[in-house]
């Protein structure tokens, strides 16, 4: 009795000494959850910082007003797309600068100007051949080079520009004859070699085919599969077998279904490479399982009770499906879908397997195409040497995040307002 | 007549067939009843007969296009069907054939709706099946071009050589450029980075998963998980990018502050970011394993006078552990088969070492840059892209497989 009494005063008596110490665990413990969250929640932040603070730049650029004589010399009526418009730039920009006399200066004032500017007078003369022999007046893209310098990417330092064409520059400026103006060439150009003329209109117009394409097979092909395995299949080996392989087949690394795309879709099949089709093909065979898997989870949502009222009045189990349970589970389906098709447009492990990583300046007009896509757009920048693509890459990777940001939140708004609690 | 116009056509064919059939039923249902011609009612409604009559359209479309694909693709065409619009001529006359005879011998008694839904149950089938026949044709594609590579190469070569360098001579006088397939220091490499990834993903996604479903209220939870999920959503060819850009720079001037020698695409670098990338992946799905622990054990915990931390220390994570290695394992198998990440950040050489600070190369960069650029399939250098794909599908499989027994198993325990 009185030894128990001792204990127990005992035990409360080290409970109460260890309290401090446990306390501290706690709250130690405690800190290292908030820390990791802070930790990943911050990483998240660095990553969007980098990236908007690299790119927003690259929706500007700067432009230079020249005052080109149309040589009628230089043109040749017959065969306009091939006259030297080249020429006729460089000739106006020698004009500018009479004590620029060496080879080697001249070339380096040449640099300053885009060969945009001779393409956009190209098209110029071509819409209206009546300038010719007159002086037109336009603004022109710099050189990518000019464009990051003026953008002050360099610091106060003239990175790869030579003195002498800083002092051109400054010399533009003072005559206020260069302007910072929104960098349409960036959304309606395709992919370029001069980083200033480079854009992302052929990379979207292919992210919008291989979508179109995966979207068109994916999405009734999903439906269908899970319809299949939720409402006909009988439970048994059969459908296990299937339901194991779509779970599977939902981890598997993206990069091996394009070594099957190269295999069969190329190799055996002999479809075009490139082209938008097969990497809409690939991506199909990618999404599927995302697809059925949010596709089965809305089906079995719809309560039992809905199916047993229409076979009860005589439908038969196709109609009931059609007619009753199909556009129930239909909001559930959509949202799965749309994250399914964000998951795509994201994608590229696969794609340089079917060959889309090669360089495609033109803008594709239809499946069969060659195109690049916005994700491989961005590896073919980002291992670009040149510096200028750094912010092109940050800017469009600030386009597909739009595009990824947009698209779920359509999912997350539809999940929002069709959910339906029976 | 291209594939396009061929499509239009049937499309139309099949349409024409629809409203055929469909006008044909509607004539003998308003005609069964009436007594001056009493016949019997059509067992399905009209809708369906005119179905029935346009599938009549598309199947035979349908199966010359499998024979033409199958005899171009695989077989001699035969001579007659060498032009190229003799297969189209025998697409849309076949149907128009079956569409006709498919309305004249439409009678009352057709079970059309029954036929339609026969067939839909089979296109059904026939679409969850694609997940098989998809397994199927990974498996195929990536075992047949890698019984050639191993042809030239041996198994064992190729699973035990120490060395890689896939650069092939072109001339056989050549000097230097042998070739090696020796997978080690590539698998090396690939385990060295996930290891890091794993090191930054693990602890991070752990403890954000357990203040998340331990101690935060529900406001930060309807904050946090969303920012979690918007990292999960980034596309890798972001977070390569990001990689290669900035991280990969500032690791290497934290070394040199260190006065260590640090490669500009080392493992460190790519496995810190693909660390980041696999954060949400591990949270997530240990958010659920320790959210189904049943609140009894808690209580049962918190009776005996335990703190909250040496409850969840004591027994809610042992008790969710093997759907934390299940999880865990996931996410290994996502970091071994990651690619853009070090495609873009980490280097192209094969160097068998274990310091994070050099460069390494893994089975998908390999795999990459093997198969981009020239491909020719009866080199070993093409081939051997094949025999990485499968390594990487066998372990991947085997690592899956794995970890869903184990989650699905401890799932089942508690529910």
């Amino acid at each position: 009795m009185n030894s128990t009494r001792i204990t127990e005063k005992n035990t409360s008596e080290l409970v109460r000494k260890g309290l401090k110490r446990r306390y501290r665990a706690e709250r130690r413990f405690r800190f290292m959850g908030i820390a990791a969250l802070c930790i990943s929640v911050l990483f998240l932040v660095i990553l969007f910082g980098s990236i908007i603070s690299k790119g927003y730049s690259a929706f500007f650029q700067w432009k230079v007003r020249l005052n080109v004589f149309v040589d009628p010399a230089r043109m040749d009526v017959d065969n306009l797309a091939s006259a030297d418009y080249a020429g006729a730039v460089k000739a106006a920009l020698r004009r500018e600068f009479p004590e620029i006399r060496k080879r080697r200066e001249k070339r380096l004032l040449y640099r300053i100007v885009s060969i945009g500017a001779s393409y956009q007078l190209r098209d110029m003369v071509m819409r209206d051949s009546s300038i010719i022999g007159s002086t037109v007046s336009f603004w022109a893209p710099l050189d990518d080079d000019v464009d990051i310098y003026l953008k002050g990417a360099y610091g106060k330092g003239s990175g790869r520009l030579k003195p002498l064409q800083v002092r051109i520059i400054e010399k533009f400026r003072q005559e206020g004859r260069i302007k910072k103006v929104f960098n349409t060439t960036f959304f309606t150009a395709g992919d370029s070699r001069d980083p200033e003329l480079a854009g992302i209109r052929g990379a979207v117009t292919g992210s919008f085919y291989t979508l179109l394409v995966t979207l068109l097979l994916s999405f009734p092909i999903g439906v269908a599969a899970a319809v299949y395995l939720e409402e006909f299949a009988r439970p048994g080996r059969w459908s296990d077998i299937i339901e194991v392989n779509i779970n599977n087949l939902a981890a598997v690394p993206s990069i091996i279904f394009g070594l099957l795309g190269l295999a069969i879709f190329l190799n055996l099949f002999g479809l075009p490479r490139s082209s938008t089709l097969v990497g809409g093909l690939v991506l199909t065979l990618m999404t599927l399982p995302t697809i059925i898997i949010a596709s089965r989870a809305a089906l079995k949502s719809v309560p039992p009770s809905i199916r047993e009222a229409a076979l009860g009045v005589g439908a038969s189990r196709m109609q009931t499906v059609f007619h009753h349970v199909l556009p129930l589970a239909l909001p559930g389906m959509l949202t799965g879908t749309i994250i399914g098709m964000a998951q795509a447009l994201g994608e590229t492990a696969p794609l340089p397997m079917i060959g889309m990583v090669a360089f495609v300046a033109d803008i594709p007009h239809g499946m069969t195409d060659p195109s690049a896509v916005l994700p491989v757009q961005i590896y073919l920048w980002a291992d670009s040497p040149e510096r200028a693509f750094v912010e092109k890459t940050s800017g469009a990777i600030m386009v597909l995040l739009a595009f990824l940001m947009a698209m779920n939140g359509t999912a997350v708004y539809l999940r929002k307002k069709f959910e339906r609690k029976w | 007549m291209t594939s396009t116009q061929l499509f239009i056509t049937v499309a139309l064919l099949a349409c024409a067939g629809f409203f055929l059939g469909k006008k044909r039923a509607a004539i003998m249902r308003d005609s069964s009843g009436s007594h001056s011609s009493p016949g019997i009612r059509p067992h399905s409604t009209p809708v369906y007969y005119g179905f029935w009559v346009s599938l009549w359209a598309v199947i035979p479309a349908l199966l010359v296009f499998v024979c033409e694909f199958v005899l171009k693709r695989f077989g001699h065409v035969p001579f007659s069907f060498r032009a190229g619009v003799a297969w189209e001529a025998v697409a849309v006359t076949s149907g128009i054939v079956c569409v006709i005879i498919a309305w004249l011998r439409l009678r009352p008694e057709t079970r059309a709706r029954n036929h339609i839904e026969t067939g839909m149950n089979f296109l059904f089938m026939a679409c969850a099946t694609i997940a098989i026949f998809t397994t199927l044709g990974i498996v195929l594609s990536v075992i047949f071009e890698s019984i050639r590579f191993f042809k030239v190469i041996p198994v064992q070569e190729f699973l035990f050589g120490l060395k890689w360098s896939p650069q092939v001579a072109i001339r056989p006088d050549q000097v230097g450029s042998t070739g090696a397939f020796g997978s080690v220091p590539v698998l090396a490499g690939t385990f060295l980075i996930s290891f890091i990834a794993m090191a930054v993903a693990a602890p991070l996604g752990l403890m954000s998963a357990i203040y998340l479903s331990e101690y935060a209220g529900s406001r930060l939870r309807a904050w946090a998980k969303p920012c979690l999920e918007i990292l999960a959503g980034i596309p890798t060819v972001v977070y390569g990018f990001f990689a290669a850009l900035v991280v990969a720079p500032q690791v290497k001037a934290a070394g040199e502050i260190l006065g260590l020698q640090v490669s500009s695409e080392s493992a460190l670098a790519a496995g810190l970011v693909m660390g980041i990338m696999i954060i949400p992946l591990v949270s997530s799905l240990s958010d659920d394993v320790i959210s189904a622990v049943p609140q009894a054990m808690r209580d049962g915990s918190y009776a005996l006078g335990a703190t909250k931390a040496e409850t969840i220390k004591n027994v809610v994570i042992p008790a969710a552990l093997p759907g934390i290695v299940g999880g865990l394992l996931l996410a290994v198998s996502r970091a071994v088969g990651e690619t853009m990440i070090v495609v873009m950040a980490a280097g192209l050489s094969a160097n068998l070492t274990m310091n994070p600070l050099k460069a390494v190369t893994t089975v998908t960069v390999q795999i990459v840059t093997l198969l981009t650029g020239d491909q020719e399939f009866d080199s070993p250098k093409t081939l051997a892209a094949f025999a990485l794909g499968l390594l990487l599908f066998i372990l991947t499989l085997l690592m899956n497989i794995i970890a869903l027994k184990i989650v699905r198993k401890y799932r089942e325990q508690y529910e």
